[in-house]
């Protein structure tokens, strides 16, 4: 690495220095813009006691189910884990801790994290098993709940192009948690489809400035797809 | 009869009004996107960061980098927009979206629903539905009003853990639409050839009738 230059060669590189009982933010909704290199590289790794901070748990053989099935997660913090066995079991029988959140919570406590803002007032949750223990208060007549924000040692994170300063820009819905988890690790590492060099994305356009970002590997992905579904045939030719 | 779950959300339809943002919840809710009034524009939004999503693709133009809240490969209308989780649920909590539409396991006289959580059955989280709720002024539930058993669904007070307290004005049951307001439900408009008598047998909570009940017009 050298000045501003972020790409990294190898995942060893994209990775170093994460270690055991780490917290990890990983970015995706379901399947969709999950970094699924740097995913296989922890397994590869072994790296276990993870805290992981994703808004799903992937599936059984996919994703964040592939660190889960390796017993290298201890604690989820997630808004939703419905598609994952190996996550319910060991979640079942205490092995694993989940923290559920809110998804807009969610989203908005890495936000936070990443904006250098501790703790955010919200009516999502108010009155729920959610804001148990939590400090409320009232606002202008209104219930809420205070939030604390999140932080990571690592965030995770799939672009569609990077630039090799670390500007992103993501695609579709591949976005969803990508650009707040990325500001919000102490070290970013972006796995992107397509690297070019800087100048060449228009500056108009960047999703995610570079400033956020620490290295940038480049990758090819599978994008499994969670729920194929497609126009009846019928429907084609109404 | 009880309306299909076809019905009740052609019936939730109805509620749409021209230029209205909406957010459709899985189930019943995503059948109410078939429904949508002829010459009317409306943009769903899906929490997953696209406001503006269309049908489902083609063969031909599936993209696994375009999907919906229930993770279903989707397609973008133009005039469409893709932005982060964040963003999303900033449309969603800031009282953006002009009607959403979820469906619950039990709602009770003060506007409560709970949604989420069964205690000692498999606990999957609750996504999005306590933001769409707590954000959200326009709300309708849809569910069915009784479970198999016929025990209601419409309580005095919740039993389940809460997805939100005090928050749901609308809900239409397969039975009945009603409102919810100063501690009732209040019945508006019952399903075709469904007494008032049976409504109010499926009816735990406190439900105000009113002299005349029209049966709900398709």
């Amino acid at each position: 690495m050298a000045g501003l230059n972020k790409v990294v060669q190898s995942y060893e590189e994209a990775l170093q220095g994460l270690t055991n009982d780490m917290t990890i933010m990983v970015g995706g909704f379901g399947l969709c813009g999950i970094p699924e290199g740097l995913i296989n590289h922890m397994v590869k790794m072994g790296v276990s006691g993870l805290t992981a901070i994703s808004n799903n748990a992937g599936v059984d053989d996919f994703g964040l189910g592939l660190l889960l099935k390796q017993r290298q997660i201890a604690t989820m913090i997630a808004s939703y884990v419905g598609e994952n066995a190996t996550f319910e079991q060991q979640m079942l029988s205490g092995e694993l801790n989940v923290i559920l959140t809110p998804q807009g919570t969610l989203a908005e406590k890495i936000r936070a994290g990443g904006a250098g803002i501790p703790a955010f007032f919200t009516a999502t949750g108010y009155g729920t098993p959610i804001a148990d223990g939590k400090e409320t208060r009232e606002i202008k007549g209104r219930h809420y709940v205070l939030e604390d924000s999140l932080t990571s040692d690592f965030a995770l994170v799939r672009a569609w192009k990077a630039d090799t300063m670390g500007n992103l820009i993501f695609r579709k819905t591949a976005a969803n948690f990508n650009p707040m988890m990325a500001t919000a690790g102490k070290i970013t590492v972006v796995e992107a489809e397509e690297i070019v060099q800087p100048g060449e994305l228009d500056p108009n356009h960047i999703h995610t400035p570079g400033i956020y970002v620490d290295r940038v590997i480049q990758a090819s992905f599978e994008k499994r797809i969670e729920q194929r579904t497609v126009k009846p045939t019928d429907a084609v030719a109404k | 009869m009880a309306l299909s779950r076809e019905q009740l959300a052609q019936r939730v339809a109805q509620e749409m009004q021209d230029g209205f943002y909406v957010n459709l919840g899985i189930g019943i809710p995503t059948l109410v996107a078939n429904y949508i009034p002829q010459g009317m524009s409306v943009m769903l939004q899906s929490e997953n960061g696209l406001l503006g999503m269309g049908e489902f693709p083609t063969e031909e133009t599936i993209d696994a980098d375009l999907i919906n809240a229930g993770k279903q490969t989707v397609t973008a209308v133009d005039g469409a927009s893709f932005f982060s989780s964040a963003e999303s649920f900033a449309m969603i909590r800031g009282g953006h979206v002009d009607l959403t539409v979820l469906g619950a396991f039990e709602v009770d006289v003060n506007g409560s629903i709970a949604s989420w959580m069964i205690p000692g059955k498999l606990i999957k989280g609750m996504g999005g539905a306590m933001d769409l709720v707590a954000g959200a002024d326009n709300i309708i539930v849809t569910m069915m009003h009784a479970d198999k058993k016929g025990n209601s669904k419409l309580l005095p007070l919740c039993e389940l853990p809460l997805t939100g307290y005090g928050c749901i004005k609308r809900v239409m049951t397969d039975l009945a639409f009603m409102e919810i307001k100063d501690g009732a439900f209040h019945l508006l408009e019952r399903a075709p050839g469904v007494s008032v008598e049976e409504i109010q047998s499926k009816t735990a909570g406190k439900l105000v009738v009113p002299e005349h009940v029209p049966e709900m017009v398709f």
